[in-house]
């Protein structure tokens, strides 16, 4: 029986447990009448029912999942030709995988060896054998568990507690989703990093300027030695960062403070929408716009004024990325300047000041943390953004100031480095879990540093 | 006024006019000054919303002006001949012998038929390249749909080949020396020669809406992408909100406070802003690596971008449930209900707009993500459009990336094309979510 009509078939007995819990309640109470004595309506009792049949059915067959695959490919091994058995691990591996290919049909049965075809066939008897078994357990389960929840159905019994109390453990089981996400990621990539330090010195890694992430296939390679010092990476992280916060820093701040301060209601109410479309656009078109508009275009300005400028400069890539951040810049410092008190903006009218000098001297100071934080958090955003810079920026890693060169970033590295068949564990794959490491690490203290100072500002005007 | 000690100036009335006439004065003299400053610092705010619209339009008018000739496509009219020796050479007319027909030698003899002065084996290649690979397969299915074709003629019109299609569309310049373009003279011939016979024809583009992917730039659509993105964002969607409900359901009515839900909180926020490309190597490694999900899948792409979205959608139903009014929770209690019953019966309902909004917010932007999907491989080249979950697929903003990084020069019309796609399904559904919000949201 395949998994999915099983499921089906689960799902069913489910529901019928529920009428047959919900009939059940309204017997043992004496009819429709006396429904009163029951302690919960009887759809809770009905409910109960059903969770019994069904939720420890499904965990089993979970379980039974996780784990059949190990359980079949060592049984699958026993039946192997002794000379197979014998083989080291990594050749090993690949006759398992010719048998997975011909099991999933990727490969033609007649055409792959006998010892394969055998250990096919064992593994397709097992198979069967096993989802037989993982079957009738569960459904066993299912009628078991709904069963006993049946016959303890009185009047008496708490069932929409009991429902309640499940209820509440699959929210809090929904919440803690997050916690988990957290986890993994620390996990994963730390584990992947320090994989990595251990064949690479971590004050390389962070200290070394040369950046070339070529891992010999024999070692009598020519130019066999690779080189992973990332700071080239991260200067050019912080180049183009800089760049872009060049661009969105002005231009956001003066426009939330021209719609907060100046602008009428009108103009405000269709201006906006404006601005938040460019944060709505995908991060794949600025890319496209930045290599093949924005680029081309500086270049062009460039020969024109005798300057030299590489077509994947670091500026183009900036400039679109101070772009993107535009409207994240604006619309947390439009909320910050609004959280001003108006009574602050009154006594500087009162004192005679002009509107932009109460704006500077007054509710821009009284709104600083709060924007500090929103720039920080919109650093963090230009650090972590990889399309604009994968498609615009360079993948040479060249140590310069020079906004008119071609820099590459964490965020640029990490995709070349994983993108495409790479097999796991070899350095060059890891660097870029290491990579990912310092940009999980840094933008996560950015944000905290961030919505610490915003919390702390919000807090200090309620 | 009340000042006890009488200061100079209260004792000589004379000498503080005189003050306040200098105060005034020198106030006066500054004031053009100030007014000038706040002229110029309004200025620069106006400024500052000019340029953020130009953008918006310099954007949008690059990509629409590079992109609407996407939607239309060269066709060129052939003469052919279905010769019954090239295409069925058995006489059978079985589909399975049709199926293995020469048709590209009767596209071939049709072009030779039109310019039978051709002569030279590389000549006569590049005479064949004017028509597209696709036009073998076009006739093919028109010969297996209707067999009785075999040994009569008919009038087609077939696919061009990209490079005259950017000839015709006017994206390569006739007029530029030769060695700068990328088609010679004697195609431009041959080209002149079929414009002046009426056998060249702009149409509707109906294959970049029903063709997968493609390394042809006039055979390439973006169906493929489009049925990538629809699965893995089923996926996300199948997840993502019930997940994100329960979880805002138990943070704004349920946990009490603790450290615990503190902790939950502050990792929530802190996940809204990890950079996009941290959870792709967080399902490259969890979902790839260690529970061996297949590669390239929209079930990992869609797993991957749950995670991602998860925190927008939490953020925003926390928001909704908590604009409901306590009022009504305390009216259900009073009436006995328990508080699970609270919530389900009379909160959840009212709170249902604004949460269903940030989720179609999640989405959109879930649709535009890219980095994430580059690390668990959904960047491959994949011609198939898939049919499921599993089917290996690529997504429209990578499909958008793909073609962005090619080199042919009309894969760049193409990326405008499949740009413009995508944003019209963007708008779709923000105007949707924007509908939403202001059919149901309501004042309490």
């Amino acid at each position: 029986m395949q998994t999915s009509t099983f499921i089906l078939v689960l799902i069913g007995l489910a529901v019928l447990a529920y009428q047959l819990g919900r009939k059940r309640s309204l017997a043992v109470a004496g009819g429709p009448k006396g429904a009163r004595n029951l302690h919960s309506l009887p759809s809770y009792y009905g409910l109960l029912t059903a969770i019994w049949c069904a939720v420890p059915a499904f965990a089993v067959l979970a379980i039974w999942h996780a784990f059949d695959t190990q359980i079949i490919t060592g049984a699958v091994l026993q039946h192997m030709p002794a000379e197979v058995r014998a083989l080291p691990e990594d050749k090993l591996g690949l006759v398992l995988n010719d048998v997975r290919n011909v099991v999933a049909g990727n490969v033609p049965m007649a055409t792959a060896e006998p010892s394969v075809q055998a250990a096919a066939r064992e593994w397709l008897r097992l198979e069967s054998l096993s989802r037989l078994a993982a079957g009738g357990l569960a459904l066993a389960v299912a009628l078991a568990g709904a069963f006993l929840v049946w016959r303890r159905i009185q009047p008496q019994l708490r069932a929409r507690n009991s429902v309640e109390r499940v209820v509440e453990a699959v929210l809090i089981a929904c919440s803690l989703i997050a916690i988990l996400t957290t986890i993994g990621i620390v996990l994963s990539v730390l584990y992947e990093a320090l994989m990595f330090f251990r064949v690479v010195p971590v004050t390389e890694f962070i200290f070394g300027t040369q950046w070339s992430p070529q891992m010999a296939i024999r070692a009598d390679q020519v130019g066999s030695s690779g080189a992973f010092g990332a700071v080239p990476l991260f200067a050019g992280t912080l180049l183009i960062s800089l760049i872009a916060m060049l661009i969105a820093v002005p231009v956001g701040l003066f426009s939330a403070i021209y719609l907060a301060e100046y602008a009428n209601r009108r103009f405000r109410a269709v201006t906006k929408p404006f601005l938040e479309v460019l944060a709505g656009i995908p991060t794949v078109v600025y890319g496209f716009f930045a290599a093949l508009t924005v680029g081309p275009l500086l270049r062009g300005v460039g020969e024109s004024l005798g300057i030299e400028v590489a077509s994947e400069s670091a500026l183009a890539a900036g400039l679109v990325m101070g772009i993107m951040i535009i409207p994240f810049v604006s619309s947390l410092a439009d909320d910050m300047i609004t959280a001003v008190p108006q009574s602050l903006r009154d006594g500087a009218y009162a004192l005679g000041a002009t509107r932009s000098e109460t704006i500077r001297n007054v509710v821009l100071p009284a709104a600083l943390p709060g924007i500090v934080g929103g720039v920080l958090l919109a650093v963090s955003r230009a650090i972590g953004e990889t399309m604009i810079v994968v498609m615009a920026a360079g993948l040479a890693a060249n140590l310069t100031a020079n906004p008119l060169e071609a820099v590459t970033t964490v965020t640029v590295q990490i995709v070349t480095l994983l993108v495409g068949d790479q097999e796991f564990n070899s350095p060059k794959t890891l660097a870029a879990f290491a990579l990912g490491l310092v940009l999980f690490v840094s933008t996560l203290v950015l944000n905290v540093i961030a919505q610490h100072i915003v919390r702390k500002y919000r807090e200090q005007y309620e | 006024m009340s000042d006890p000690t009488p200061t100079a100036a209260m004792i000589d009335p004379q000498a503080q006019a005189a003050r306040g006439r200098a105060t005034r004065e020198k106030v006066a003299a500054s004031l053009k000054r100030r007014y000038r400053a706040e002229r110029r610092f309004q200025a620069y705010g106006m400024l500052a919303v000019s340029l953020g619209i130009l953008f918006v339009f310099f954007l949008f008018y690059s990509i629409v002006s590079k992109g609407y000739t996407a939607f239309q496509q060269t066709y060129v009219k052939l003469d052919v001949t279905y010769s019954a020796e090239d295409i069925d050479p058995a006489g059978r007319r079985l589909p399975a012998d049709l199926e293995q027909g020469n048709y590209q030698a009767v596209v071939r003899a049709a072009m030779r038929a039109k310019f039978p002065e051709v002569e030279g084996r590389a000549t006569l290649r590049k005479l064949y390249g004017m028509v597209s690979d696709a036009a073998y397969l076009e006739l093919r299915d028109r010969v297996i749909a209707n067999p009785a074709l075999v040994g009569t003629s008919e009038t087609v019109w077939v696919l061009a080949d990209d490079h005259v299609d950017m000839v015709v569309k006017g994206q390569i310049d006739r007029d530029v020396p030769a060695d700068q373009r990328q088609i010679d003279d004697e195609e431009l011939g041959w080209l002149k020669k079929l414009e002046e016979d009426g056998r060249i024809d702009k149409r509707f583009n109906r294959g970049f809406f029903t063709g997968g992917d493609s390394r042809e730039p006039e055979q390439a659509g973006v169906l493929g992408a489009v049925m990538g993105s629809f699965f893995v964002l089923v996926v996300t969607l199948l997840l993502s909100f019930p997940i994100g409900v329960a979880a805002a359901v138990y943070l704004e009515e349920f946990a009490p406070k603790n450290r615990l839900t503190d902790l939950i909180e502050v990792n929530i926020n802190n996940l809204a802003a990890v950079p996009s490309i941290v959870f792709g190597l967080l399902g490259l490694a969890v979902f790839i690596q260690l529970f061996g999900l297949p590669r390239s899948a929209p079930l990992v792409g869609g797993l991957v971008l749950t995670l991602m979205t998860l925190p927008t959608i939490i953020i925003a139903s926390r928001a909704a449930l908590k604009s409901v009014p306590p009022s009504i929770r305390e009216a259900a209690l009073g009436m006995g209900a328990s508080q699970v019953q609270t919530v389900l019966h009379h909160v959840l309902p009212l709170a249902m707009p604004g949460m269903l909004t940030g989720a179609i917010i999640g989405m959109a932007r879930a649709l535009g993500e890219s980095a994430p999907l580059l690390m668990i491989g959904m960047v491959a080249f994949i011609v198939d459009v898939p049919q499921g979950f599993t089917d290996p697929a690529t997504v429209l903003p990578v499909q958008v990336f793909l073609w962005a990084d090619s080199p042919e020069r009309a894969f760049v019309e193409r990326t405008s094309g499949a740009i413009m796609v995508l944003l019209c399904f963007l708008l779709v559904m923000n105007a949707t979510a924007v509908w939403l919000r202001s059919r149901f949201e309501r004042r309490w």
